[in-house]
């Protein structure tokens, strides 16, 4: 497969191609760096990005976009966790309809959703004091399909089964198993299920801005018509931001399934 | 894997309903027992999933007094700007899904030989799963920057090569909407075909080539019919993708609202006609049809796919 003339003209065009698309996707992202630092007179300036801790909307709407964020990840992991292992362990059966229902928001659009949600929300704002935070109940239901494969993938990796057993025998409850055995287990899966769920929440802009909610990303979008300096400077900022979180997990948790899968087809490596 | 066989008898051991004699009453009990413990989040996927889908489409047969009427479908199916609304999110949706594919499944295999945990492929998915899943109204900034009058290409034309052939006001309308869809789909692309590419093993490849094989005839006889239902597939994923996206429309088009999505907006946000209340409801419900079809398809397809990749 390696060495040989064919090969060098593949790896030519394999490096022609990744060159090309990847300078394309780059394209944007540096016009944005460029739009954000540009001064008259063509020179630059870092004004745009100073600005953005000057604005307390935004500042504001940060803080309550990272609360939204904080609480998905507990409550997606409240709700997900102790179901997943309770159907891995006591009805197996479940299995398939779980993953059928936490795969279903892919199908459902956002804004589909969000039709639906708004006269259940305008309940829910008689009741409560219309804090933002109520965005939380659906926002676990979008982040249901990235967590759920990320959890399938940590319980598939050990053996919970023997774990639970193990620990049954020695007295423990369900509740204990499940905090101080499984979860002890599948930190890397609850790792990388937190990360997606606050990248996702982070980037929610459907449901918050139809609802009327000020999260980051509908006050950047107004801010695009007040000052386009400082949203571009925002938005690369919160993208930049978003792929070293992502990154970060991607370099302490080791795919462990895509290893064994290059084992297991003999690919070099 | 005996894991379904294993709980069982861990819960027959363990369990301290039954003491001595398994009576069937007590395992039918426990049966029962066991299934509540999904209970919590049954009920937490209704009220929060199901119920707004049902209101949906129960809304959509119902008129603005709660009775069972046609007139909202009929409305969307005959009005002239619902009808055209959805051509141009279908048209938009797969022609962005096509070139999406072909240009994120080139990059796909451009990332084939790199090291599975590599730097590199890892930098380069993690950018990918940024700019496909979370960009929406950042994305739309972007492409302003790059393409709106004051943008970088824009200027870049105008200045250095004396070309003003892009003017700045395409990027607001379906043109726009067409080269930034198209660059979201091309890493979602790459993260959903990977996979796909990982599957095609390099027996296969000697095995051809052995036999003397060139590399057009490997992927023409081998290569290509192997990944055809996984590039199907994704691309089924990637209209779907494209046609339920909202944020990058809603902070990129100025002007109407020339796609079905914006169009609920406007049902949700602006006054609404009198009997035309639930005229969004049936707009959405033309949108879970149309991703419902799509999915199905998916879905399909992606049992002849898993023939070959495992």
């Amino acid at each position: 497969m390696r060495g040989g003339r064919r090969t060098r003209g593949r790896t030519i065009a394999r490096w022609t191609s990744f060159v090309l698309i990847g300078g394309y996707l780059l394209l944007p992202l540096i016009a944005m760096l460029d739009f954000s630092t540009r001064a008259p007179g063509g020179r630059r300036t870092l004004d745009p990005w100073l600005a953005i801790g000057q604005d307390e909307d935004l500042i504001e709407s940060i803080i309550i976009s990272l609360q939204i964020a904080a609480l998905t990840v507990v409550g997606v992991l409240l709700l997900l966790v102790p179901t997943m292992t309770w159907a891995y362990l006591r009805v197996p059966r479940m299995k398939r309809p779980i993953e059928f229902l936490c795969l279903l928001p892919l199908a459902i659009p956002a804004i589909v959703l969000v039709v639906g949600i708004a006269p259940i929300f305008a309940a829910i704002r008689r009741n409560a004091t219309g804090s933002p935070l109520a965005l939380v109940l659906i926002d676990i239901v979008l982040v249901l399909p990235f967590v759920h494969r990320a959890l399938d993938a940590g319980l598939r990796s050990i053996d919970v089964a023997t774990l639970a057993e193990a620990a049954r025998s020695l007295g423990a409850g369900w509740p204990r198993i499940i905090a101080q055995i499984i979860v002890p287990n599948i930190r890397p899966a609850l790792l990388s299920a937190a990360v997606i769920s606050v990248a996702l929440v982070l980037g929610e802009f459907t449901i918050s801005s139809l609802l009327n909610y000020n999260t980051v990303q509908v006050v950047i979008s107004l801010l695009g018509k007040r000052d386009a300096f400082v949203a571009v400077a925002v938005s690369l900022g919160a993208l930049i931001f978003a792929f070293l979180l992502i990154l970060g997990v991607a370099s302490v948790t080791p795919s462990g399934r895509r290893a064994a899968e290059e084992n297991a087809t003999g690919e070099p490596s | 894997m005996t894991e379904v066989a294993v709980p069982r008898t861990a819960s027959d051991a363990t369990a301290g309903a039954g003491p001595t004699s398994e009576g069937a009453g007590s395992r039918q009990l426990r049966r029962v027992r066991d299934y509540l413990g999904v209970v919590p989040f049954l009920s937490y996927v209704t009220l929060f999933m199901l119920v707004p889908t049902a209101i949906v489409v129960i809304g959509a047969f119902q008129s603005d007094d709660g009775a069972p009427t046609l007139q909202n479908i009929v409305t969307v199916l005959s009005g002239a700007a619902f009808r055209d609304a959805f051509v141009r999110s279908i048209t938009l949706s797969a022609q962005t899904a096509i070139i999406g594919a072909t240009l994120g499944g080139l990059l796909a295999w451009a990332l084939m030989d790199s090291e599975p945990n590599g730097w590199l492929r890892r930098i380069v998915l993690s950018a990918c799963a940024v700019l496909s899943q979370f960009g929406g109204v950042m994305l739309a900034f972007a492409f302003l920057a790059t393409f709106a009058f004051n943008g970088l290409a824009t200027t870049f034309m105008r200045e250095v090569l004396g070309l003003d052939v892009l003017g700045g006001s395409w990027i607001y309308g379906m043109n726009g909407l067409m080269v930034v869809y198209t660059y979201f789909q091309i890493p979602l692309m790459v993260i959903i075909f990977l996979p796909a590419l990982g599957g095609l093993r390099s027996e296969w490849w000697e095995a051809s080539s052995s036999l003397g094989g060139s590399g057009w005839r490997f992927w023409r006889h081998v290569g290509g019919p192997i990944l055809a239902p996984s590039f199907l597939g994704a691309l089924l994923l990637l209209f779907a993708n494209a046609f339920s996206a909202y944020a990058t429309a809603a902070a990129l088009v100025s002007q109407g609202s020339p796609i079905v999505p914006l169009r609920i907006r406007g049902a949700l946000t602006s006054e609404v006609v009198l009997g035309q209340a639930n005229v969004g409801k049936a707009l959405a419900l033309g949108m879970i049809v149309v991703v419902a079809i799509v999915m199905l398809l998916y879905a399909l397809v992606q049992r002849r796919a898993s023939r070959w990749v495992k």
